[in-house]
């Protein structure tokens, strides 16, 4: 549920928590993905909050919004549960997906949350679709779908902007161009100067916008709102970025300088946020000092509760592969159930 | 359950494969205005091998969408449409063209239930047309649905019948799993005796014994089920061939196809798709497991051996498996 906007001191305050706890969510998987507590893949946020927060602020509660890998942000701006996300990184029975998804496959549908991806551009289809319900049934939702300056090179990409342009589906394409896709920067991915300049192959809007600043990209996404939610269809928006981490943890990050990551830090958006609101004494830097902290205790009490969570038995991984049950599964789990599976 | 008493009691019409299809259709459509049909030329035009004819007309665009040609794309609409409250079924119009959907198919459709601990429902159907036999050569004539039966997640139908084609066909728009339809577009005017019965489904996994034997099995799919039964009448007097449409490719109805064999104590396997590494393979894989000192012979494959549909008739009548196939794999082994 994304329950805030920007428009009031307390949402603004909100709006940071979020940020906060965003950067803060991880830094400790970071960690302990290092450690080799956390399997597979995490791929951080960190230096993109602006974006995935202004984003959601804009969105009413139960809009939808289909992720990418890089989906830690997006969830905990859509007001999903860190503790449940942190169990499902660990692989635990408690996490969102009972341990099925880990950190590219969060999601909460119920939530809005469609789901993160590991298939880079895979996404907005699926927003498409989303938007197609939400138009069928003539709901007041709008379906966004979050994606790379890399994923925007992909064919699929084009066909569902391309799709819901034609239908005028109450849709939002928002680029996240942190000017790398993996290593390749995005002037060797593309050919046009900014990557909402294809909106015009669609005759739809194309803004670009600093997406190290939350106002900027929520009044883009508050707009693209409005004229999906009118019949007039998509908006696409690209929030020029950036990632402090590597492409994933443990990169080595030989195709950029240091001094292009800190110009980037230069103008980090947690900091320029804050000092808006200090700057228009809403915050202080007392209250700023008290709100870190218990975002800290939030995620420390996110990490205990996914120690604390149960793995999943291994039976559990027969479950859910469709809404009934096939004898084909069913032998296997009961298999699996008398000799431990040595047999299929 | 054999055909007959399937249909016994039931109020029938006769009626052909495609017609039997787009009545499913439209009674889904009825049933449930969240029912969506999606495709290329769909609409208006009614389908190139003019399957949906004037459900456009009779549903409007709400109900019934042309689509951009862009398989990717709209069968990922469907998939995040499924996810979202309605019933999308998004038809190929060459089963050959799946590959340009194939990774909103493989990644999305099939692993969203279960990646996300089952915390998504997923009803959304997939028609596409398979087979060779009317020259359309390599690139629209492929018979792909043992991709599909393979791979975990999706559930595969075929139907032989004008039944089974409209029993089948509401049974996968009903699921909430995704469920892919092949249609054998040789069969489109084939005809059939079909329940008018508007809740009149065929339950996915269920295969259907369509002629009872004592000495052979041949377990058949799509065009292969018609042609099989006159190869049967053709033997009968000799051999008394017992022929099952399959129906259901995933699940696939284990159970029957066991129980005819451990009668017959012989089998035959034919399904259009290519030989090797294939669906034949499985049948028979389960037949063994199950029944192996059941069997008096071995078990004998009609398929398309390994090439591409050609163009050229008489390049295409040598590959494409027929009844002439199944006579002579059955007095192979009888
Ligand atoms: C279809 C596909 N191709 C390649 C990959 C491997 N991959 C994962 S993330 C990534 C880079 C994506 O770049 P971008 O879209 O800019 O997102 P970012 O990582 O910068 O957030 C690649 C190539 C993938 N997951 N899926
Ligand atoms: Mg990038």
């Amino acid at each position: 549920m994304t329950d805030y906007t920007l428009e009031t001191e307390d949402d603004r305050l909100e709006a940071l928590r979020r940020m906060l706890t965003i950067r803060e969510f991880d830094t400790k998987a970071g960690h302990y993905f290092a450690d080799g507590e956390i399997p597979g893949f995490v791929h951080l946020y960190i230096g993109e909050e602006a974006v995935g927060v202004g984003t959601c602020a804009a969105l009413d509660p139960d809009d939808y919004i289909a992720s990418t890998h890089r989906g830690h942000g997006h969830c905990i701006a859509k007001g999903l549960d860190p503790d449940l996300m942190m169990a499902e990184l660990f692989g635990k029975a408690d996490g969102y997906c009972n341990g099925k998804g880990g950190s590219m496959h969060i999601a909460d549908i119920d939530s809005g949350m469609l789901g993160a991806n590991g298939i880079v551009g895979a996404g907005p289809p699926l927003a498409t679709g989303a938007a197609l319900s939400i138009s069928h049934q003539d709901r007041d939702q709008v379906a966004l779908a979050f994606l790379g300056d890399g994923a925007t090179a992909q064919g699929q990409v084009h066909e569902a902007i391309n799709q819901a342009s034609t239908w005028d589906l109450p849709a939002i394409f928002l680029i996240e161009n942190n000017q790398y896709g993996e290593a390749t920067p995005v002037e060797k991915q593309h050919n046009v100067d900014q990557l909402s300049d294809t909106a015009q192959a669609y005759d739809i809007p194309g803004v670009t916008v600093d997406g190290m600043d939350i106002t900027a990209v929520y009044e883009a996404v508050q707009e693209g709102r409005k004229r999906a939610a009118n019949g007039d269809g998509p908006t696409l928006i690209e929030a020029e970025t950036y990632r402090y981490h590597g492409h994933y943890e443990g990169d080595e990050q030989n195709y950029r300088t240091d001094e292009e990551l800190q110009q980037w830090k230069d103008r980090d958006a947690i900091d320029a946020f804050k000092a808006r609101l200090i700057d228009r004494d809403e915050l202080s830097e007392a209250e700023f000092e008290e709100m870190q902290a218990e975002v800290e205790e939030t995620i420390a009490d996110a990490i205990e509760f996914a120690h604390d969570a149960e793995l999943p038995h291994p039976q559990e991984a027969y479950d859910d592969m469709f809404s009934d049950t096939v004898p084909e599964i069913e032998k296997f789990a009961n298999r699996a159930r008398t000799d431990g599976g040595d047999s299929r | 359950m054999t055909a007959q008493a399937e249909l016994d009691g039931q109020e029938t019409e006769t009626m052909t494969v495609r017609e039997a299809i787009r009545q499913g259709l439209r009674e889904e459509l009825e049933r449930d205005e969240d029912v969506l049909i999606m495709g290329e030329d769909v609409g208006a035009f009614g389908g190139v091998l003019e399957v949906t004819g004037n459900l456009y007309e009779e549903f409007g665009e709400e109900q019934v969408r042309d689509t951009p040609i862009a398989e990717a794309g709209y069968v990922g609409a469907a998939v995040g449409a499924a996810a979202t409250g309605t019933r999308p079924v998004a038809e190929l119009m060459f089963s050959d063209f799946m590959g340009v959907s194939m990774e909103q198919i493989m990644n999305q459709m099939a692993k969203m239930r279960y990646m996300f601990g089952g915390k998504t429902e997923m009803p959304v159907t997939i028609r596409a047309t398979e087979g060779g036999g009317m020259g359309a050569a390599s690139q629209h004539s492929g018979t792909v649905h043992t991709w599909i039966s393979h791979f975990p997640g999706l559930k595969a139908v075929a139907p032989g019948t004008a039944a089974a084609a409209k029993g089948l066909t509401k049974a996968a728009i009903r699921s909430d799993d995704p469920v892919f339809v092949f249609e054998n577009k040789m069969i489109y005017e084939q005809k059939g005796e079909v329940p008018t019965d508007e809740d009149y489904i065929t339950p996915i996994g269920e295969a259907s014994v369509e002629r009872e034997g004592e000495d052979v099995t041949v377990v058949a799919t799509q065009r292969l089920v018609g042609e099989s039964l006159t190869v049967a009448d053709g033997l009968s007097g000799d051999v008394s061939v017992e022929v099952i449409d399959a129906q259901s490719l995933y699940p696939l109805d284990t159970e029957t196809i066991v129980e005819s064999l451990r009668k017959t104590g012989r089998m035959v396997v034919a399904d259009e798709s290519p030989v090797s590494y294939g669906t034949h393979a499985e049948i028979i894989a389960r037949a063994q497991e199950e029944a192996f000192f059941s069997l008096d012979a071995p078990i004998q494959r009609v398929g398309t051996p390994d090439t591409h549909m050609p163009f050229s008739t008489p390049l295409e009548q040598e590959v494409l498996p027929d009844g002439e196939g199944v006579q002579n794999a059955i007095e192979k082994i009888v």
